[in-house]
């Protein structure tokens, strides 16, 4: 364009063409374009300058372009017209607006509860500055020997140091380890704080404030630890606590450095005290396994990356040191993956956590439960406004004729519905507020969960009460929408409305399926349940009393001696865990060439007596000990796999603690012992003589009928030896039965989803059979005049509703079956099977229940007087 | 209607246009009115009278050829509409009586 030089700037020009008319934008913009040649003589400032004033004063009414502002006007005057309209069509149906009100409200509390659920989710240690910057280094364990493959959040502090060591690009690498809870003694005063251990680089990776204490030199030196200030306010009245020396053991600590309380909202566990890991390294440096490539089990290392470092770059180091290390080794391999601090939480079903930790696998679970609840409620809308609409006929018509668009009239009926799921947003969040408490005490199971209200939250709702509003209101809208003005108005009885029909029976099929299969998958969750807890596990765990030692310092002698002097109290043991309650020690023993890992637990001879073992030959050990070997009861199992046809053969032979040497004599062969819970498969498992007075657990058999009085017995005997540690008592059948408390949430959670969905396809239910026999009252008439018999019209009005739960019981019982039997219940090593007293009593429940809601309405529509109908006719 | 009546400028943007035969678009326009009555006049305003005694039904325009100086664009060359032409005529006899009915000694003494 030669022009251009000539003319005026072109962004000038597009100012004009943005506003102008088009029938006046030629010759305008012509007109400017001629003055501006003239003005060119003066100077091409000046020039562009007038063009430019020209352009804006001839911003005026009559050259702006109308046609859009007119439409808007247009446009809110007719949304006005739309949700007077609205409003009075949800005042003037009471029961179909209230059935949906109600229907979305319950729906709608859970939706809420799962947007704040997951805002909260996603604010995990979003605090941190350098979070971009910060990644946490996760193993995969594959074992060459078996195929097991175990994903760990957990690394070693090997791969730590020689990242820091050797490798450019990473500015600071920080180790963590979690459960350094000690007790400390200062000033006469003992008490024990929750800590956990952590290089120098604590603070300069997380954003923890500091209040005392320099944060880059605090954890550096060993023996060092730095308190929070809910753990000053234990020890300290006024003064500093930062120089201060507490006692631990015969070890001295100095506190470096006060921080504040560390939120909720992190990864980390919660935590009194850091001790600096020096600490750790310290004690550990004799042994060869602490810093070591396969040591992976403890530690938690984090990287900052330099700015310019991709994540890559560090992705290839740990390849590179995993690839060499692992041609070194013949029973297993380690690689790495780096995960961003910030996207710890939620996580991918990682073992060996630090602190609080949310699989996503749940949340997508809640998340689908919740949709399917969202799903149900809004077809209930759909159906009802479908069935409803043929009401509304003659005003879609009106406005058709009178010149109202498709768009229109669709944007009219989605406003209805957006209108009904605000109203109902309202009422969910008071419903939200009564069920927040119990789904975080049942559901989250997590203390570090709180829910609490945010701002922002509010636009969250808004947006979710509309999308809910579209996705509920936009089939009656379309449907609505696209009838023919001249067919409405011409004979509205005679419209085809109905070839809805068939949908309209498929939504209700999908909303009793989906009660019914929830109903079922609560039957069957509580069914397992109750099957887990009263199942033989091979020992005595009613009228036991397991007491945590906390202290392995404690004289337990002396406490035994001091609870024997209760009379209630009839029998003490020890152990060194629980079986049944999901935790688990291994050790690898040898006899004569073959070597075996076992599950096994360190008990003394009482114990034995105390859980009623029962023995297929042999019997338990002796009360005394020898010095040179220990006595130890194997099960079936390590007999078959050490190759001893009979157990007999057994008995006497002596196997070899690999760890630390020690003989050990088979005395017995038990019978079935259940050492893991009923998920995890049986291993090989022993009980292994306590011959170094190593204990974890006492194990109490009490007889008392007053539990109270006698536990505050049992405090008081407690009290005489430990001073520091809190009594910990729990009766054994509780603490086998918190090994299922998972199925026992997921039966609750199924109950409270499936009475949601069933109190909703119930209301829907209703809605319909009224509108139906509504709609059909005057051939009821008929049929009555023309002799039809009560029996005869029930049976007429309801067949529909029962061919309905007829197909989605259908549905509902092979999926629930198929889904528990090939995923849920797999995990369970002894499981209930499934049948019809599982499948069936939720599913006749609901029939009968939607069955008797038909009935009344088909009853009262039968009943009426066929005269009272016909005579206006 | 209010419309029948030209007001002052309208008036004389009508009679420019008249004047000026075939060679009456904006530009041109506000050139002659300042040649001759001595008025600098905006584009704007004249602008917007012409729009209105479009709408009014006094003038009539058409689109004539492309013009370098333009920028390419085509110009809007107006005439006067016959119910312009009679507006215009009854302006004029409405001034002619009233000029008739002012006896001469009114002005003596200005000449």
């Amino acid at each position: 364009m030669k022009e251009r030089d000539h003319g005026p700037p072109r962004w000038m020009d597009r100012i004009i063409e943005f506003y102008c008319r088009k029938d006046l934008l030629e010759d305008l913009q012509g007109d400017l374009h001629e003055y501006y040649a003239r003005n060119l003589d003066k100077s091409r400032r000046k020039a562009n300058l007038i063009f430019f004033l020209d352009i804006l004063k001839f911003c005026r009414l009559y050259t702006i372009r109308k046609p859009k502002l007119i439409g808007q006007m247009t446009f809110f005057n007719l949304m006005q017209n739309y949700f007077k309209t609205s409003v009075r069509s949800i005042a003037r149906n009471k029961l179909f607006s209230s059935i949906n009100i109600v229907g979305l409200a319950v729906s709608m509390s859970i939706g809420i509860l799962m947007i704040t659920y997951l805002s909260q989710l996603f604010n995990y240690d979003e605090f941190h500055e350098k979070k971009e910057l910060v990644y946490k280094i996760g193993t995969h364990y594959t074992d060459l020997d078996d195929g097991d493959v175990i994903d760990l959040a957990s690394t070693s502090v090997y791969i730590g140091d020689l990242l820091k060591k050797d490798y450019p690009g990473i500015e600071d690498v920080l180790t963590l380890q979690g459960w350094a809870d000690k007790d400390f003694t200062f000033n006469d005063k003992t008490l024990q704080l929750d800590g956990i251990y952590g290089s120098e680089s604590f603070y300069n990776l997380f954003s923890f404030e500091m209040i005392e204490g320099d944060p880059a030199t605090a954890l550096i030196e060993p023996y060092t630890i730095v308190l929070t200030e809910s753990a000053v306010e234990k020890f300290f009245d006024d003064e500093s606590p930062v120089g201060q020396v507490f006692k631990s053991g015969e070890d001295l600590y100095t506190i470096t450095g006060v921080m504040k309380d560390m939120p909720s909202n992190t990864h980390l566990p919660s935590f009194e005290m850091i001790e600096s890991f020096a600490t750790r390294r310290q004690k550990a440096k004799d042994s060869k396994g602490f810093v070591s490539w396969g040591n992976v089990w403890n530690y938690h290392v984090y990287l900052l990356l330099e700015e310019n470092t991709s994540i890559e770059t560090v992705d290839n180091y740990l390849k590179e040191i995993s690839s060499e290390e692992n041609a070194k080794r013949d029973h297993y391999t380690l690689s790495f993956d780096l995960v961003n601090l910030a996207h710890l939480v939620p996580g991918t079903g990682k073992s060996n956590n630090i602190g609080p930790y949310i699989n996503w696998t749940d949340i997508n679970k809640l998340l689908v439960l919740t949709a399917i609840i969202l799903i149900t409620a809004c077809f209930n809308y759909t159906n009802l406004s479908v069935a409803r609409s043929l009401r509304r006929v003659k005003e879609v018509g009106v406005r058709k004729v009178v010149g109202a668009s498709k768009k229109q009239v669709l944007s009219q009926f989605l406003l209805e519905a957006i209108l009904i799921s605000i109203i109902a947003l309202i009422l969910a969040f008071g419903l939200y507020l009564l069920i927040k408490p119990e789904f975080i005490r049942e559901v989250v199971d997590s203390e570090s969960v709180e829910l609490s209200f945010r701002i922002n939250h509010v636009l969250w709702y808004f947006t979710f009460a509309v999308l809910i509003g579209v996705f509920a209101g936009l089939l009656p809208a379309i449907i609505l929408s696209r009838l023919k003005a001249i067919s409405i108005l011409k004979d509205a009885s005679r419209l085809k409305l109905f070839k809805g029909l068939t949908l309209r029976e498929v939504l209700i099929v999908f909303q009793f399926t989906v009660s019914m299969a929830l109903i079922i998958s609560a039957t069957i969750s509580y069914r397992q349940y109750e099957f887990s807890i009263n199942y033989d596990l091979g020992f005595r765990s009613e009228n036991v009393l397991n007491v945590s030692l906390r202290d392995t310092d404690l004289d337990v002698e002396l406490l035994k001696t001091e609870l024997e002097k209760i009379p209630e109290v009839l029998d003490i043991s020890t152990a060194i865990m629980l079986p049944g309650t999901q935790s688990m020690y291994m050790l690898d023993v040898h006899y004569q060439e073959d070597s075996l890992g076992i599950y096994y637990n360190r008990v003394d001879a009482e114990y034995l007596r105390l859980h009623e073992i029962s023995y297929l030959v042999g019997g338990g050990f002796p009360l005394e000990r020898k010095d040179s070997l220990a006595y130890i009861v194997i099960d079936e199992k390590i007999c078959e796999k050490f190759g001893f046809e009979k157990p007999e053969d057994a008995i006497g032979e002596i196997f070899k603690n690999a760890n630390d040497g020690r003989k050990l004599q088979v005395s017995g062969v038990m019978k079935d012992y259940q050492y893991a819970d009923l998920q995890n498969t049986l291993g090989p498992t022993a009980l292994v003589q306590n011959y170094d007075d190593k204990a974890y657990y006492l194990n109490i058999l009490v007889k008392s009928d007053n539990m109270i009085e006698l536990m505050d017995k049992l405090e008081g005997a407690w009290r005489s030896v430990d001073e520091v540690h809190p009594f910990e008592a729990e009766f054994y059948d509780d603490q086998l039965q918190q090994a299922y408390a998972e199925y026992k949430t997921m039966f609750r959670l199924f109950t409270f989803l499936s009475l949601i969905a069933i109190s909703i396809s119930l209301m829907g239910l209703l809605g319909i059979a009224v509108f139906t026999t509504e709609a059909r009252t005057k051939e009821i008439s008929v049929r009555k005049v023309l002799g039809a018999s009560e029996k005869n019209l029930i049976y007429i009005l309801s067949k529909g509703f029962i061919i309905i739960l007829a197909i989605s019981s259908l549905i509902a019982i092979p999926l629930a079956y198929y889904v528990f039997d090939t995923y849920v219940l797999v995990e369970f090593r002894e499981r209930i099977t499934i049948g019809p007293t599982e499948l069936l009593p939720g599913v006749l429940l609901i029939i009968f229940v939607a069955l008797a809601t038909i009935g009344w309405q088909t009853l009262r529509a039968s009943k009426t007087n066929p005269a009272d109908m016909l005579r206006n006719e | 209607m209010k419309g029948t009546n030209l007001g002052e400028f309208e008036e004389i943007v009508l009679l420019t246009i008249a004047s000026l035969l075939t060679e009456a678009y904006s530009v041109n326009i506000v050139d002659e009115i300042a040649d001759i009555t001595g008025r600098k006049t905006k584009l704007g305003v004249v602008h917007a009278v012409l729009k209105r005694l479009e709408d009014k039904g006094l003038i009539t325009s058409e689109l004539g050829e492309p013009t370098k100086e333009r920028g390419g664009r085509r110009k809007r060359f107006f005439t006067v509409s016959h119910t312009g032409k009679v507006s215009l005529m009854k302006a004029k006899e409405q001034r002619d009586k009233l000029w008739n009915n002012i006896p001469e000694l009114v002005f003596q003494g200005i000449r």
